[in-house]
Formats: C-alpha cells, sequence, structure tokens
C-alpha cells in the first residue's frame, strides 16, 4: 500500500476547491440554521441555480463580475420565491418546501428541452467556454507549479488560481458571519431562532428579518455553486440532494452557529472522507469492490450525521453550555 | 410613561379611582379617557364563538383586570388586541389611532407591548442579550449596518446602560451572564417583563403574570405591576388569581363564553350576579336533593331558561 499517495491525496483534500465550496454552502446554512434557526433542506437548489446562473452567463460572453451578479441574483430570486409563502407558517414547512423546490430547479436543469441553455442532461463542460472569464482573470504564468508534494496548473480547471479565490471566498464569508453575530441584527435572527413570537412581541418584522437570512445564506450556496463546478463540469445530478445532506453534515460536524464550524466541517469530511476511500481501494479486499468502497465510505458519511446528532449536537466547535438547556 | 409623571403609588391609584368613580357598572361601558376602544370584535374557531366583544373601553393609566372561566376568550381577545390573531369581524382602535387587522410587531411598534402565559424567555441567549433585544429603533439591526459597528456602538452601550437599570430594579442583576434557560420561572417571568419594558411601551398587556410564580415572588410581582401604573404606563391583564386581582386592579372585566358580561371596580365585581353565574352557573344555590325540583312547573321553568340561554349565543 502506497501510504504516502493515499496521504498526500488526503491532505490535498483540505485544501481542494471542493471543499471550499462545501464550507461556502455550509456558511450560508449555518446563517439559515445556526443564526436564524430556518430548517432548509434545499441548499444545494441554491448552490445549483449559482454554478448555472454563472455558467451560462459567462458562455453568454458576460464579464466575470457580471456573472458572479448573475449567481448572486438567481439565488436572491429563488429565495424570495420559497420565502413568500413558506416563513409565515411554521419552520416544518419551509424543510418541505425547500426539499421540493431543490429537486425542481435540479430536474428542469436537467430536461432535454433546455439541452441549448443548460446542456441538459450532460450539464455544461469545459468545452462550453464557461471557465474562459475566469480563468482569463488569473494573474500567474502559464503551467504548473508543485508546492511540497501537490501540483496544480497555475491557471487552469483545478488550478491554484481557484483554490486562491475559493478560499479567499471562505474567509470573507467567515467574517462577514464574525460581524453579524456580534451584531444587534445577529442578535435579532438569534432571537427568532429562540422563540419567534417573543420577537414579534417587542415590535421586530421577523418576517423580513427572515426572509434576509434566507436570501443572504442562499447567497452563500450560490457562490459556492460557481467554485464547486469549476474544476470540473456543471452536471446538475452532482447537486442533488445528496449534496444537500453533505453540506448539514459539515455544518453539524464543525458545529453550528459558530464562526468556523463549517470551514472545519468541510476540511474534517472530505479529507477523511478521501482517506476512507483511498486505503479501502488500496487494501485490495477480494469483497469489495472500488465502486463499492465509495459507497461504503457514504455509508460512513451517513452514520458520522446520525452519530453526531445523537452524540455531539453541537458539533467540535460548538458551546456545550448553550445546548444544555433544553429548550423542548 | 417617563418619570415626569410619576407621582407616589398611593396617589396615582386614587387618581384613577376618582376617574372611574362615575363610569356606570355594565359590560361594555364607556370610560372617560380610554386607551382602547373596541366594536364588534368577533373571532370563531370552528363552530365555537371564541370571542364575541360588542363594545369594550379600556381606561388610560389605569390597570384593568380581565377575568373569566377557563375558555371564557381572555386570551384570544389579547392576541387580537395585540395582533397575534387576526379577527373575523370588528374594530378597535389604540390611542385614537385605527389598529384592526395590523400585525404584531406594528402593535408593538406603537407602544402596546405583550408577555405571554407560557414564558417565552430566549433560552439560549443571556439574559443581557434578551434585554438589549427588546430595545426598539436599533440602527444596529439592519443587515447592512449591522456590518459596520461604528455606527451603532454608542447606540449599544446606552441600550445596555438602561438594560442594567431595569435588571437591578427587577432583581435580575446577578444573572446577567446566565442564560435565560437556566432561570427559574418566576424570574423568567421578571425577564418576560423587564425586556417588555425595553421598548418603552405605553401599554403592557400581561397574559397570566403569576401562573406557576411562588409566593415570595408573587409580592415582588405585584409590587412591579402597581409600579408600571405609577409611572403611567396602562396595564391590562389576564389573572385567575382573585386575591391578585382585588389588590391591584382599578377595574376589572369579566367575560364569559366569548363575552363580556360585567365590569366594575375589584371591591364590587364579585358580587355582581352576572359574575356569579359565569363561575358558578345560575343555579349554584339549589339544593339537588330538593324534590321540589321535580315539580312540573319548575321543571318547564327551567327548560325555557335554558332555551332562552341557547336562544342568546
Amino acid at each position: 500500500m502506497d501510504w504516502i499517495r493515499i496521504l498526500t491525496n488526503a491532505a490535498g483534500e483540505i485544501f481542494a476547491p471542493a471543499t471550499a465550496a462545501y464550507a461556502l454552502a455550509a456558511i450560508g446554512l449555518n446563517i439559515h440554521f445556526g443564526m436564524t434557526g430556518l430548517l432548509n433542506f434545499g441548499q444545494a437548489g441554491f448552490v445549483l441555480l449559482g454554478a448555472y446562473s454563472y455558467g451560462i452567463s459567462a458562455i453568454a460572453g458576460w464579464p466575470f463580475w457580471a456573472s458572479i451578479l448573475a449567481a448572486i441574483g438567481s439565488a436572491l430570486v429563488f429565495g424570495v420565491l420559497l420565502g413568500i409563502p413558506t416563513l409565515k407558517l411554521r419552520g416544518d414547512y419551509l424543510s418541505i418546501v425547500t426539499i421540493a423546490a431543490a429537486e425542481i430547479v435540479r430536474l428542469v436543469s436537467r430536461t432535454t428541452s433546455l439541452t441549448w441553455l443548460t446542456g441538459g442532461n450532460s450539464g455544461l463542460t469545459k468545452g462550453d467556454g464557461y471557465k474562459d472569464s475566469f480563468e482569463a482573470l488569473c494573474p500567474f504564468p502559464q503551467g504548473t507549479t508543485a508546492i511540497g508534494p501537490w501540483e496544480y496548473d497555475n491557471c487552469l480547471s483545478s488550478s491554484w488560481w481557484l483554490r486562491v479565490c475559493a478560499w479567499s471566498a471562505v474567509a470573507i464569508g467567515c467574517f462577514l458571519v464574525w460581524l453579524w453575530m456580534r451584531s444587534p441584527w445577529g442578535r435579532v435572527l438569534k432571537g427568532i431562532r429562540e422563540d419567534e413570537d417573543a420577537v414579534r412581541a417587542l415590535g421586530k418584522n421577523v418576517y423580513s428579518y427572515k426572509m434576509q437570512a434566507l436570501v443572504l445564506g442562499g447567497i452563500g450556496g450560490a457562490i459556492a455553486g460557481i467554485f464547486y463546478t469549476m474544476p470540473s463540469s456543471i452536471q446538475a445530478d452532482a447537486m442533488g440532494r445528496t449534496m444537500t445532506f453533505n453540506i448539514w453534515t459539515v455544518l453539524l460536524l464543525g458545529g453550528a452557529a459558530t464562526v468556523f464550524g463549517p470551514v472545519l466541517g468541510s476540511v474534517l469530511l472530505w479529507t477523511v472522507f478521501m482517506l476512507v476511500k483511498s486505503v479501502l481501494r488500496d487494501m485490495d479486499l477480494g469483497f469489495i469492490t472500488p465502486t463499492q468502497s465509495e459507497s461504503f465510505s457514504w455509508m460512513l458519511v451517513g452514520m458520522t450525521l446520525m452519530l453526531l446528532v445523537i452524540f455531539r449536537p453541537q458539533g467540535i466547535l460548538g458551546d456545550k453550555k448553550e445546548l444544555a438547556i433544553d429548550v423542548r | 410613561m417617563s418619570a415626569e409623571t410619576s407621582r407616589p403609588p398611593g396617589d396615582a391609584r386614587a387618581a384613577v379611582a376618582r376617574a372611574l368613580a362615575d363610569v356606570p357598572r355594565e359590560p361594555g361601558s364607556a370610560k372617560p379617557d380610554p386607551i382602547i376602544v373596541a366594536d364588534k370584535v368577533s373571532r370563531t374557531f370552528g363552530g365555537i364563538n371564541a370571542v364575541e366583544v360588542e363594545h369594550l373601553e379600556v381606561q388610560r393609566g389605569a390597570i384593568t383586570a380581565l377575568i373569566g372561566p377557563n375558555g371564557a376568550g381572555k386570551t384570544t381577545l389579547f392576541n387580537l388586541l395585540t395582533g397575534f390573531d387576526r379577527a373575523d369581524t370588528g374594530t378597535w382602535s389604540f390611542e385614537d389611532r385605527s389598529v384592526s387587522g395590523k400585525s404584531a410587531a406594528y402593535m408593538a411598534s406603537l407602544g402596546m407591548v405583550r408577555t405571554f402565559q407560557l414564558t417565552k424567555a430566549l433560552s439560549r441567549m443571556t439574559v443581557i442579550d434578551n434585554m438589549r433585544l427588546g430595545a426598539t429603533g436599533q440602527k444596529g439591526e439592519n443587515v447592512f449596518t449591522s456590518l459596520l459597528p461604528w455606527l451603532w456602538r454608542r447606540q449599544e452601550e446606552e441600550l445596555t446602560v438602561r438594560a442594567d437599570e431595569l435588571l437591578a430594579r427587577f432583581k435580575l442583576d446577578t444573572k446577567r451572564q446566565d442564560f435565560a434557560g437556566s432561570l427559574s420561572g418566576g424570574q423568567r417571568k421578571l425577564l418576560e417583563m423587564a425586556r417588555a419594558l425595553m421598548t418603552r411601551p405605553t401599554m403592557v398587556m400581561l397574559d397570566e403574570p403569576m401562573a406557576g410564580v411562588n409566593p415570595a415572588l408573587t409580592q415582588s410581582l405585584l409590587g412591579h405591576i402597581q409600579g408600571l401604573r405609577d409611572e403611567g404606563m396602562t396595564v391590562l391583564f389576564v389573572e385567575h388569581d382573585m386575591h391578585m386581582v382585588r389588590h391591584i386592579s382599578d377595574w376589572v372585566v369579566v367575560m364569559s363564553e366569548g363575552r363580556i358580561v360585567a365590569e366594575g371596580p375589584p371591591t364590587t365585581i364579585m358580587q355582581d350576579q352576572a359574575v356569579v353565574d359565569a363561575y358558578l352557573g345560575a343555579h349554584h344555590d339549589t339544593d339537588l336533593g330538593d324534590d321540589a325540583l321535580l315539580e312540573e312547573d319548575v321543571v318547564e321553568q327551567y327548560e325555557a331558561e335554558a332555551e332562552a340561554e341557547e336562544a342568546t349565543q
């Protein structure tokens, strides 16, 4: 077994673009769930909309920043559309509607009648040119660079440039959440999480605050979509329910209602996932094929999520004291 | 509302008593200086008329108690007036402004603040954060300005000072940094009331403020409620404890089966026949073992009464 390669691969996940994307999506979900108590089970829908809006506008020749704004705009519209019917109702309704809405956008974006726009089943690929505007902004010279055991292209696809941008976005997201959590705005959201009627009785427009939280968290998901699809291609099926539950695992693993929980959760989940997968594959066990080893790793993710919720609901970074009070 | 209008405790009570001295003791009577005027307010749940109030006025600056047997519609009326529930029909005004059907947040911003029967302390927030949340007009509660702390830091300091004063008054200052969920039931009631005062209300609506509070705290809660009136606030509260109602209220409104059946000062209200009927039933004095009950004309008389009662509902 080639331990050096396995460990290098696993450690490479620590700063992989997908890890950053999951961290960003989880930061968004943290605004929903950790800060406001909104049960959004359709975060992948925001991710998908962000990715497609960016991709389609970039292919249409929009400049990079305009495409980013398109992604943000789509999250805004989607958030408002989801919020209008559900935010006045009890929390459960939001989770039902979001999981359904995320499936709707996924099925619509892969439908064959939209092939001219979204690429249908096969999605949007590098050949369609959605990566050009981003790669053109790359300040690094052509070629590849190796830092330690990791060697990536400077500008193309899963590049150093992409890693720099994605992790900068994560840093900005963490900074914003840090500011918000310590502000009176964050305090109102926390109040809503605890008991929205009490906050309403104090003269705050709860509906408006919930809408703001839903849209802001959705924008986090949409930006994540851009970085998630940049190394490979834009595929609707890669951004379905599985992704939503992975984002939840990331958030609960790191700790909801914390600033760095989503980042830690994402790094841990994907490193361990890669490690388990590679080790299983390399052990060359007769009774587990490579495909099965991948499925087995997913099974472990599900187990992790269950064990977390049961034994450590506050996650790794969560405040035990805060969770010690039984609110039910 | 502010310290300027506050008078010694006895004075406020005597002044209110004088103002209400000539008000007729009947349901829906007009008050000299009403802060709430409600007309034909109704709310049905399925086939049940939970609230069916013909006319109600609440005197400004007084402590008005709303009493009645279980299921009389007191809390529902509370929910309607504070915007937590929508009325089927009816209009009502607050401080001469028509507010029928307005949202709860809007009512609170007008200065009508409420507490809940089941206390809503925000458990996983500290006591001081609970208090800070109560303050209205905070610049930092905007999503964009919240990112620029220098815009709201000064206001935050000011309202923290005010919050600490209120906490000291309610003897919660030692719990300042504790999570609200770790407080006792009575302390949560105090916190909820203190938090409500952070909004600088003109009218405080208390839904069963004494429910589940131990006797030692009851006394101090009573003092606080009277303190609100002495500062010029109007108080409307729902309560079952008649001792408390008699002790602090200036006026009592009695509800039964959704309607207001009697009004009057606390000293005489319990002698009102309609109140006795509402709580105990019209024939509570009748000896059920009396053979006279079985005679034809008595039975007919009761049946007629029962039908008349049905017809009025």
